[in-house]
């Protein structure tokens, strides 16, 4: 079920909004727009919906409208045309047409957020920042105490809650962000570019915590970065916006493979697939894969070759000595993998995986569905994502003449 | 140029007309206010000046002690207020303080909230800062005169100037404090239900408080750079030797009334400071 439906939504920032949506249908750009009226287009004609228990990253570069179209979602921009409806128990809410105690309702029971550069109170301990949200709702001070302070020990701030905010880190600091967040209980979570602001390392490590909590809490989040690594990490759809619009959206790896226009492949070809990419859309198919009788042939140089039987693989070797075939999937750990093993696995391993595989075992990756074989990894596919060109036809045809 | 010096606009008769309109037709309401406030302003002086010096002295110094806990402060203090006592300033020392505290008083009163609607609302501000800037520029002694007719000789006119002076400090730095409330916190504030009053108490005036207590300070420094012009319309206090002095050339006495306020200055802006003040952000 959509948690929150987007349907054909502008916002528009300025005093002449009908003039400005009357432009935009006429097909004008932000630019000349701008020039005519004094508007600012920040969202024009988006449409997403984003079910319960997923991650939906928008994704664009400064001034694309990412923010604005968040910041709708829960009524920090007003909605100029269009419906956008997130979802109330049993009802769903327009926050186009909805009035204050709603809009109220929302922002405390379903809808909580997390800021770009913090925004906690200063003059407020952490402890009481983290229970700010529930002070807005009245609630007694023991109470939202006992709660907050649960909330900060999810992020494993417990012992800091009598500090200031500006006692503590920046990594810290939007730990209390998303503790402040998580204390309401809300099942729906915007978050505004919420580590940009942090250096690298502890960048990477709050993504890792809010993935792991993610798997623990499934919450609908909706999550606005200028970084495609980061979003191909968190997120489990990806809505890539340009100059207001949205311009795809799909699954990462989608995404990686398929990129929509010269915008999103610019964005792609800086990206690294490794984490992305799957076995599956990498491996050259067992159908392409040059066969001598019931074989199938792994390195045509040292003469090696697997053995089918109706498509299963039974057996391989290299020359007259025989290789050992060992199934691996991704819970098992990488340390068994030896030498000259031929590694068996699923045609969804990840292409990091696939690549340790390869590295460990000096052997192509064979990958196998239901006992099927239905295709192999060798250095050519791996080299080919590497360099970007899985998705670049017309180059691969080249490359492939050339 | 003859023809303009020759036609003179009546512009003081006006405003002298005004205000006998205001004595004639509204005299019962100033009145209601002078007596009441005169009521309350020598209350005050009678409770302070019921206390034994050395209680009041204590006082001082636990406040002192209590709010910054710094021990030069405390004896600066008790040091200064001895002196006043042993010049024979100690009357007229409580009755400055006293019209200092209620003018402040009643200028934060009214100068927080007029602070708080001049920053939501635009066109109250646009309004105000002219007759702020008047407030602030055009010399005391001319709104003396009315206010001198309006309430007639004694303390109240005094501390109508004073306020009159004082009360556009309050004003200035709420406006300002509340105006410059970061856009992020007031987006947090919204984000997380807060109803406009929530907002108000919870985030805009906890974020303009250092500025808010700037005014503050700043009100109390104003009110008392008043108490020798208050003195004139007859106001009691530590501005009365001040002006006894000037009349009658003596130096001695000049000297040391002078002395007097400068060291209730001092003490009044030293134990007013935010504690930490280097803190702000």
């Amino acid at each position: 079920m959509a948690a929150v439906e987007i349907k054909d939504l502008d916002v528009v920032f300025g005093n002449n909004q009908a003039q400005t949506l009357s432009l935009i249908d006429q097909g004008l750009s932000r630019q000349e727009i701008l020039e005519k009226t004094g508007d600012v287009v920040g969202v024009q004609g988006a449409s997403l919906s984003v079910n319960e228990g997923e991650i939906c990253v928008l994704m664009g570069l400064s001034g694309s409208g990412k923010s604005s179209l968040l910041r709708a979602v829960n009524g920090l921009n007003a909605i100029s045309r269009g419906s956008l409806e997130v979802q109330d128990g049993d009802n769903s809410v327009d926050l186009a047409h909805c009035n204050a105690p709603t809009l109220r309702h929302l922002r405390s029971k379903r809808i909580s957020m997390v800021f770009q550069k913090f925004a906690l109170m200063p003059w407020l301990s952490v402890v009481d920042n983290v229970a700010f949200g529930l002070e807005m709702q009245n609630v007694g001070k023991k109470e939202r105490r006992r709660r907050a302070l649960e909330k900060l020990e999810m992020v494993g701030l417990a012992e800091w809650q009598d500090k200031f905010p500006h006692e503590l880190s920046g990594g810290m600091q939007q730990r209390v962000g998303l503790a402040r967040a998580f204390t309401m209980d809300s099942d729906i979570l915007l978050m505004d570019e919420p580590f940009s602001a942090l250096d690298p390392l502890i960048r990477a490590q709050l993504q890792d915590e809010l993935i792991e909590l993610q798997e623990r809490m499934k919450k609908t989040i909706l999550f606005v970065s200028h970084d495609l690594d980061e979003a191909l990490k968190i997120g489990s759809h990806i809505a890539i916006m340009e100059s207001a619009r949205i311009i795809q959206h799909g699954k990462p790896e989608d995404i990686v493979l398929n990129p929509s226009n010269a915008y999103v492949e610019d964005f792609v070809a800086h990206t690294n697939p490794l984490n992305v990419l799957r076995g599956r859309s990498l491996m050259t198919p067992v159908s392409e894969g040059e066969r001598s009788g019931g074989s199938l042939t792994l390195n045509a140089n040292e003469n090696s070759e697997v053995l089918l039987e109706q498509g299963c693989p039974v057996g391989a070797k290299r020359g007259a000595e025989s290789l050992t075939l060992t199934h691996w999937d991704e819970s098992e750990s990488l340390d068994k993998v030896g030498k000259d093993m031929l590694m068996v696995t699923t045609p969804e391993v990840s292409m990091r995986n696939a690549i340790e595989l390869r590295y460990r075992s000096g052997q192509p990756v064979l990958l196998a569905e239901d006992d099927k074989l239905v295709g192999m990894l060798s250095d050519r596919d791996f080299y080919h994502a590497l360099l970007g060109k899985h998705f670049t036809q017309s180059t691969d045809s080249e490359a492939d003449a050339a | 140029m003859d023809w303009l010096t020759d036609h003179k606009l009546p512009l003081g008769d006006w405003m002298e007309a005004f205000v006998d309109w205001l004595t004639w037709n509204a005299a019962g309401f100033f009145d209601a206010i002078a007596i009441s406030l005169e009521w309350v302003i020598l209350s005050l002086v009678d409770v302070f000046l019921w206390f034994p010096p050395w209680a009041l002295i204590a006082l001082v110094a636990a406040m002192a002690w209590g709010l910054h806990r710094k021990l030069t402060l405390t004896i600066f203090s008790v040091a200064a207020l001895l002196l006043i006592l042993n010049m024979g300033y100690w009357t007229e020392m409580v009755q400055t303080l006293v019209l200092v505290l209620t003018a402040t008083s009643l200028s934060v009163l009214i100068g927080i909230p007029v602070g708080i609607l001049a920053a939501h609302k635009r066109w109250v501000y646009t309004i105000l800062r002219p007759i702020l800037d008047l407030m602030q520029t055009i010399p005391t002694f001319v709104y003396l005169i009315p206010t001198l007719v309006l309430f007639g000789l004694g303390v109240v006119p005094g501390l109508i100037s004073t306020i009159i002076f004082a009360i556009a400090a309050p004003i200035r730095l709420t406006y300002l404090g509340i105006s410059r409330v970061p856009e992020e916190l007031l987006e947090a504030g919204k984000a997380f239900g807060a109803s406009n009053t929530k907002l108000l108490f919870k985030v805009e005036l906890p974020a303009a408080m250092p500025s808010i207590m700037a005014g503050v300070t700043q009100c109390i420094m104003l009110s008392l750079s008043m108490v020798v012009i208050a003195a004139l319309v007859g106001a009691d206090g530590l501005g009365k030797p001040v002006i006894r002095a000037l009349n009658t050339v003596n130096i001695s006495q000049g000297f040391e009334a002078g002395l007097a306020i400068v060291l209730v200055a001092i003490i009044l802006d030293r134990i007013c400071k935010k504690p930490g003040s280097k803190e702000e952000i």
